[in-house]
């Protein structure tokens, strides 16, 4: 990765801007379709992903629950399970502590629906992923390590 | 058009598990073509699952899902017959719905 790039884009704060420029509708209506949460999945730092979405500092919790293999062989498909046990989820977020867009995906669970999702994400190199969860409108956290043979962001 | 997805949906004691395999891409915009450009991002960022015309699941994507996402989940009801529809929507404004019945 180009790392020099990648200072640039923080120094000159174009994420910012983007934001800015998405919110007065400068931008293409396909760069930036009104439910995505762009700030939070272009967020490169776990803090601004976390007060992306709201969450600002969540607590730790063991009741809720990520499957995850702790080696992954191959980084493009990693299984990555969430399970929460909290009453009353009301979102559960996949991150990545040390992908380039570190939020994989966020789930909104209704009423009705079970707290209990699954997907693939890619991982870029050995990290920490997270499970944030939203119950009762407040943040739980829980990670677990997973341990990358080979990456899946290089190209 | 994009490629169908692939829906299989279960009922099983009061509790119907959906599990989705849709065909796409997911390029993350951080990859280089042999001859050094970026490659565009183009990924699904937003997912929406019905049961019926009732919303069970909304997701938004990021890049970090893998190419040709799997998403797996579960929610309370459903009985055999009845429609779960999933529809995503990518970030070059492509879309896809498919459905399926209940086995």
């Amino acid at each position: 990765m180009n790392h020099q790039r990648r200072d640039t884009l923080k120094a000159s704060g174009s994420l910012g801007v983007l934001g800015l420029l998405a919110a007065a509708g400068l931008i293409k209506p396909e760069l930036a379709q009104a439910a995505w949460n762009k700030g939070a999945f272009e967020a490169h730092k776990m803090d601004e992903a976390l007060a992306a979405i709201g969450a600002g500092k969540p607590a730790d919790s063991t009741d809720i629950q990520i499957t995850a293999p702790d080696i992954a062989e191959n980084g493009a498909v990693v299984p990555v399970g969430v399970v929460s046990n909290i009453p009353n989820t009301e979102s559960i977020a996949i991150m990545i502590e040390k992908n380039p867009a570190m939020l994989a995906a966020t789930f909104e669970i209704p009423a009705g629906t079970i707290a209990d999702v699954q997907t693939r994400v890619k991982m870029g190199q050995t990290s920490d992923v997270y499970a944030v969860v939203k119950a009762d409108g407040k943040f739980y956290t829980t990670k677990k390590e997973v341990k990358v043979t080979l990456g899946g962001c290089g190209g | 058009m994009a490629n169908p997805m692939r829906i299989r949906a279960a009922a099983k004691e009061g509790v119907t598990e959906v599990r989705v395999l849709m065909s796409h891409v997911m390029e993350t915009g951080q990859r280089k073509d042999s001859s050094g450009a970026a490659i565009p991002a183009h990924f699904i960022t937003e997912l929406v699952a019905k049961h019926n015309d009732k919303v069970v699941l909304n997701a938004q994507f990021g890049p970090s899902v893998s190419t040709n996402p799997y998403l797996a989940f579960k929610f309370n009801g459903g009985a055999k017959g009845d429609k779960v529809t999933v529809s995503w929507t990518d970030n070059k404004g492509e879309s896809r719905t498919d459905e399926v019945q209940v086995a």
